[in-house]
């Protein structure tokens, strides 16, 4: 600790805490870490004021004029200046759509990994804290979760769906259904991880401490121990979203996931895939451009946190 | 009746090779306000004996047989709400390691709160003066600004000095002291142990001092048990026992201080290890070390004998006809 922080009575702010933080440092000198984050916020505002910026509504029919459609992007010799990234085969504006999209998919993103992690968490923490048999049945749930890939399960339930109570209830509850399925078929990755830092944390004086304090098992478990297992759960939440917003977008594409009404991402490159060779390119490759920068983004970002919060990596 | 009372204590462990017994026999007692010292090699089951007296043993380890009766109620077979009440509350724990026993990411202040509000019906705001009192009584420089801080923030000192004040946080009737200072460096170790003894005495606080120094359980302690092999061998008055020690084991202890050698001699030390706790000998658990092994030594376990005001459980203290002093010259 520095002379200064002794002689200064007031403990340090929340804010001056991060900034001496060495999270902060790896940051300042970090400038893919900068430059991702830096995209990443501009998706995240882009998404959330969508329909200010968007200079069209594309879920709003009498916008949309069908003698529009398949016009180029505004650059291109037949582009029109009102369409700056051309328009779809319904004659929707391209940018909108996009902007719409990208506030889809990053939401169903989200709320398919908050789901994820809170599932996660608390089948995690109950593993590993409590042990012997809970933990053995809970892990082979795990490994048998695990052992069908995502898309599968989700394939099969939003298929049963759809065919078990028709394409118009399925449409309203597309999003829904999709934050479930991601959410549902993917907490493994994350019960696996935290039941490892549990049980390394569990054993940890501090933990006997508690116990010694008299309290509780649950207060031990979220209070005491779920904190210090914070930094894995940070860094697969990055690459988690990225995931599901993957997942979500194939789903789209194999047309199990937006409805064409309300398209995500993956949808949008799907509805584009069929013009692709009569030479409309942008429906499909724009929206794909997008959703490829946004997912590489939070893996950067997923990187980059990872070695910053791995006290192993530490360098100095 | 006494503060605390441990009969005839088993504490096993299940492991897959059998059970094995990691205390034996023990049995004390602890009035309020006296500081008892726990001496022995490690392995002896020291902290084992902590750590059941709350009831807290992890598994594979469980309390076998034996009570340990807090004021009337036998901690053993209480049910775990009202241990829980007990824990912390009535009998707290420090740890041999104050790197440790702070959770690294709670602020000093959090934990101390916590620890009151889990136990009492007050107010934050109360729960708040609470600790910054008890930082005060342990002596830490500017405490107000401590509780803002992380654990990482501050010295080993200060730290085990922040322990011993959660300890003290609700007030307890007995302390258990696992090693207290021996994470420490040499000049913290005597601030800290002198700043326990002056609290255990203020508070009148029982403590229950678990260590491998002697140096310190004869400046702290009343009355002392030796362990060895998860039995209690000899106990007494800390003064009886570190002047004239009975049981050869202690002897041993006594002679392998480093004062007790002149300069330029080897250290005297017992020859030997201790036994795995799967294979103590039959008859006295020392007899395969000891300078003065009999017959008997090695067929019957030794029952207590009074000498003085202690208690030996050696054969040799137990038949006074035959004079150490003639064996030792032989």
């Amino acid at each position: 600790m520095s002379e200064s922080t002794f002689k200064t009575e007031q403990p340090p702010t929340a804010l001056q805490r991060f900034k001496a933080s060495h999270f902060w440092h790896s940051f300042k000198i970090d400038r893919v870490a900068q430059l991702s984050f830096l995209i990443f916020l501009a998706y995240v505002v882009l998404a959330i004021f969508a329909s200010l910026i968007a200079p069209f509504d594309p879920y709003d029919a009498s916008q949309i004029d069908i003698m529009n459609s398949e016009i180029p992007p505004s650059w291109q010799a037949e582009g029109e200046a009102d369409f700056l990234l051309g328009t779809d085969a319904q004659g929707r504006d391209m940018l909108s759509t996009i902007l719409y999209g990208t506030r889809v998919s990053l939401l169903i993103g989200l709320c398919a990994v908050a789901l994820q992690a809170l599932l996660g968490i608390v089948i995690g923490l109950t593993a590993g804290y409590i042990g012997g048999r809970v933990d053995s049945f809970l892990m082979r749930i795990a490994d048998i979760q695990l052992s069908f890939s995502t898309l599968m399960v989700a394939i099969i339930v939003l298929a049963v769906f759809q065919a078990t109570f028709g394409t118009e209830l399925y449409q309203q509850l597309a999003m829904i259904m999709l934050i479930l399925v991601i959410g549902i078929a993917e907490w493994p990755q994350y019960a696996r991880t935290i039941r490892a830092s549990v049980l390394a944390e569990k054993k940890k004086e501090y933990v006997d401490a508690a116990r010694v304090m008299g309290f509780g098992r649950l207060r031990i478990m979220f209070r005491h121990i779920l904190p210090n297992t914070l930094s894995p759960i940070l860094v697969i939440s990055t690459v988690q979203i990225a995931n599901a917003i993957i997942s979500e977008a194939s789903l789209s594409f194999l047309g199990l996931g937006m409805p064409v009404s309300q398209p995500s991402l993956g949808s949008l490159i799907s509805s584009g895939f069929e013009y692709i060779f009569s030479g409309v390119w942008w429906i499909t490759v724009i929206p794909g451009v997008v959703l490829i920068v946004l997912v590489l983004v939070m893996n950067l970002l997923g990187d980059w946190m990872r070695d910053v919060l791995n006290p192993k990596l530490y360098k100095g | 009746m006494p503060l605390l009372e441990v009969n005839n204590l088993e504490v096993c462990f299940g492991l897959r090779s059998g059970a094995v017994k990691a205390l034996r026999d023990v049995s004390f007692t602890l009035q309020r306000g006296e500081r008892l010292g726990v001496v022995g090699e490690s392995g002896a089951g020291k902290s084992v004996l902590g750590f059941s007296i709350i009831n807290l043993l992890s598994r594979p380890g469980h309390i076998s047989s034996g009570s340990v009766h807090f004021e009337g109620k036998d901690l053993a077979s209480l049910a775990p709400e009202e241990l829980r009440s007990i824990r912390g509350n009535r009998i707290s724990m420090i740890f041999q390691d104050p790197m440790m026993t702070l959770n690294p990411v709670l602020t000093i202040g959090v934990q101390m709160v916590e620890c009151l509000l889990a136990h009492r019906r007050i107010s934050k705001a109360d729960a708040k003066r609470i600790a910054l009192k008890k930082l005060q009584q342990v002596q830490i420089p500017s405490p107000e600004k401590r509780l803002d801080q992380y654990p990482h923030e501050l010295s080993g000192g200060m730290r085990q000095r922040i322990v011993i004040a959660i300890g003290l946080l609700l007030d307890p009737d007995i302390i258990i002291a696992d090693e207290p200072t021996t994470a420490l460096d040499v000049t913290i170790q005597a601030e800290i142990m002198d700043l326990m003894l002056n609290l255990c005495e203020q508070n009148n606080v029982a403590l229950i001092l678990i260590t491998h120094d002697l140096g310190v359980v004869s400046q702290v302690t009343q009355r002392m048990l030796v362990m060895y092999a998860g039995r209690i061998i000899e106990q007494g008055p800390t003064k009886e026992i570190i002047n004239d020690a009975q049981h050869p084991y202690t002897q041993g202890l006594m002679n392998a201080l480093p004062q007790m050698a002149l300069p330029g001699q080897k250290l005297n030390q017992i020859k030997g290890t201790m036994p795995p706790l799967q294979r103590i000998p039959k008859g006295c658990s020392f007899n395969p070390r000891c300078e003065y092994v009999m017959d008997i030594c090695k067929q019957t376990l030794p029952s207590f004998t009074q000498s003085g005001n202690c208690q030996v459980a050696c054969h040799m203290v137990a038949e006074p006809m035959q004079d150490k002093m003639l064996i030792k010259e032989v």
